[in-house]
This record gives C-alpha cells, sequence and structure tokens, in this order.
C-alpha cells in the first residue's frame, strides 16, 4: 500500500488477474453487497476443505457463523470473479489476549491461483489500518499450502506440539500489504 | 456400560460432565468420574469435586469419584484399561472466537493411546 492511500478505512478495492487467467476483485467486506454471495460460497463449500469444524455446513449455522464473524469490531475481506464470492478472509478479535485470530477462505474451484496471497495482504492491510497489532491463526499440521503461505506473510509458528500449529505475526513490526 | 468420564477443570470438560450425567440419567450406566490434574486449567481438585458432586446430585445419579495424580491422560488411560471400563468420555475442546474447534492436550493424548472406545462431548 502507499503512502497517498493513506490507509483510510475502506481500502480501494484491487483488482487483479488470477493465475488461470480470471479477473478477480478483492474489496472490504460490506454486508449489504456482499452477504448473499457469501453465503453463497460457503453453501457450495467443499467439505472436504473445512477446518476444525469451519465453515459449517448448513445455510442455518453458516448464517449464525457469518453474523458473529463479521459483526462490530471484526474486519472482513472478500473476493469476487465476476457475480461470485469465490474468497473471504476475517480478522475476529480475541477477548482473552487483546489479540485478533485470522482465518481465510477460498472456494475449491479458485484455489493454488494466487486469491489466497491477494486476500490476505489486504485483510492484514486492513487489520493495521484497524489498529490490531497481534495477529495469530491455528492451521491443521498437514495443511501444507496454507501453512507455507502464513510463513511468507511472516507469519512464525508459535505452537507445533499439537495436530493444529498455532502461528503468529506482530503488525507493529511487518508490512506485507503491498 | 462402564463409563469413566475423565474432568479437569476447562469449560468443555464441565460441559462433558453436563451431557454425560444427564445421559447416564437415562441410561443407567456404570459412572466413574475421574478428576484430573489439568496443568492448563490448573483447577483446584476440591472444587471440581464439588461441581461434580452438585451435577451428580442434580440429576440423582450415583457414580464413584476419584482422583487421579500425575499426569492426565496416561493415567486415564491406564485406569480405563486396567479396570475394564468400556469407554472414556472427555470433553471435545475449545472453541476459538472464529468458532474453530481445538482438541486439548489431553484428549489428543487419550486419542492416540487408548485402546478403549473414547468419547469426545461436544
Amino acid at each position: 500500500m502507499t503512502d497517498d492511500a493513506a490507509g483510510e478505512p475502506p481500502s480501494p478495492p484491487r483488482t487483479f488477474d488470477d493465475r488461470e487467467g480470471r479477473t478477480i476483485i478483492v474489496r472490504d467486506h460490506d454486508h449489504d453487497r456482499d452477504r448473499e454471495a457469501l453465503t453463497a460460497m460457503y453453501e457450495a463449500f467443499d467439505p472436504a476443505d473445512r477446518a476444525q469444524g469451519i465453515p459449517p455446513m448448513t445455510t442455518d449455522r453458516i448464517v449464525d457463523w457469518l453474523d458473529a464473524i463479521t459483526g462490530p469490531e471484526t474486519v472482513n475481506v472478500v473476493a469476487w470473479h465476476g457475480d461470485d464470492v469465490v474468497g473471504h478472509a476475517t480478522l475476529v478479535p480475541d477477548d482473552e489476549n487483546g489479540a485478533v485470530e485470522l482465518a481465510i477462505f477460498v472456494l475449491q474451484s479458485h484455489q493454488s491461483a494466487g486469491v489466497g496471497t491477494q486476500l490476505i495482504r489486504a485483510l492484514l492491510g486492513a487489520g493495521r489500518a484497524a489498529g490490531f497489532e497481534r495477529v495469530w491463526l491455528t492451521v491443521e499440521r498437514w495443511n501444507d499450502p496454507a501453512i507455507s503461505l502464513y510463513e511468507k506473510m511472516g507469519f512464525d509458528a508459535t505452537d507445533t506440539e499439537s495436530l493444529e500449529h498455532e502461528m503468529e505475526l506482530d503488525l507493529t513490526q511487518t508490512d506485507n500489504t503491498g | 456400560m462402564k463409563l469413566l468420564l475423565g474432568i479437569g477443570g476447562s469449560d468443555d470438560s464441565f460441559h462433558a460432565l453436563e451431557r454425560v450425567v444427564e445421559r447416564v440419567a437415562e441410561t443407567g450406566d456404570d459412572l466413574t468420574v475421574a478428576i484430573l490434574r489439568n496443568p492448563a486449567t490448573q483447577a483446584a481438585p476440591d472444587g471440581i469435586e464439588q461441581r461434580v458432586r452438585a451435577t451428580l446430585d442434580e440429576r440423582a445419579v450415583t457414580a464413584s469419584i476419584r482422583h487421579l495424580d500425575g499426569d492426565p491422560g496416561s493415567q486415564l488411560v491406564a485406569l480405563a484399561e486396567r479396570e475394564g471400563f468400556d469407554r472414556i468420555a472427555l470433553g471435545g475442546g475449545e472453541t476459538s472466537p472464529m468458532g474453530k474447534i481445538k482438541l486439548g492436550r489431553i484428549a489428543e493424548f487419550v486419542l492416540l493411546n487408548s485402546h478403549v472406545s473414547v468419547t469426545l462431548v461436544r
């Protein structure tokens, strides 16, 4: 992000071509504009790509879950391809330790095409603009593509003893929004 | 069925207690509650025991209560195998603000080590 963008939310949409040549637009989440398409993305989501129980699988539970993770104090970005949402990344504040928890989901048809990298960059930029300082996440330890992506973004492993690795990023020390 | 519930003082372990006692009130299973030393909670064993007794009384369920010192997962598995329990029940993990399920260390150990069937209560 350049200085003249000034980090004022909402940040402008970013348009790019993914590795399959599809035009993708990453933008800050807007409930009225995005919600229907976001719900549809999770309804179409392959259960094999669920992580630690999310996303939920029935529409009722998807709606409740989206209400919770797009509520006040959260930061969300979505990736659009044409009329569809194909990716979503979110930061949810953690009451216990003053940090935010990160999660990202990309629809199966748009994985391994660079969409996740763009989503995370936009999300971390928006999180920094919102004043968050520390981001953490858990990732199943067999999920090598996700772990590689997080490492590329500057996340360090803080706990690798469990079935899920815990990783952390200090937003005040890094700039991965570029 | 001879059922062994392990409880170490985490929120999910108390949730498991409620659910298991509720179930035993219907089935009449032979229940033993093992109070563990969970390093993650540092919960006082006496406080856990009071809560176990209160929950049992509420449902008029009788159960033996045991205290297990030392490493919680291995002690629980050892007791289950030594005394011929049919099933171990445990809390099924905490949920993060995001809604992700995170298994506790005791549950991980028990799942990987127990020859007795294990139920994680959600």
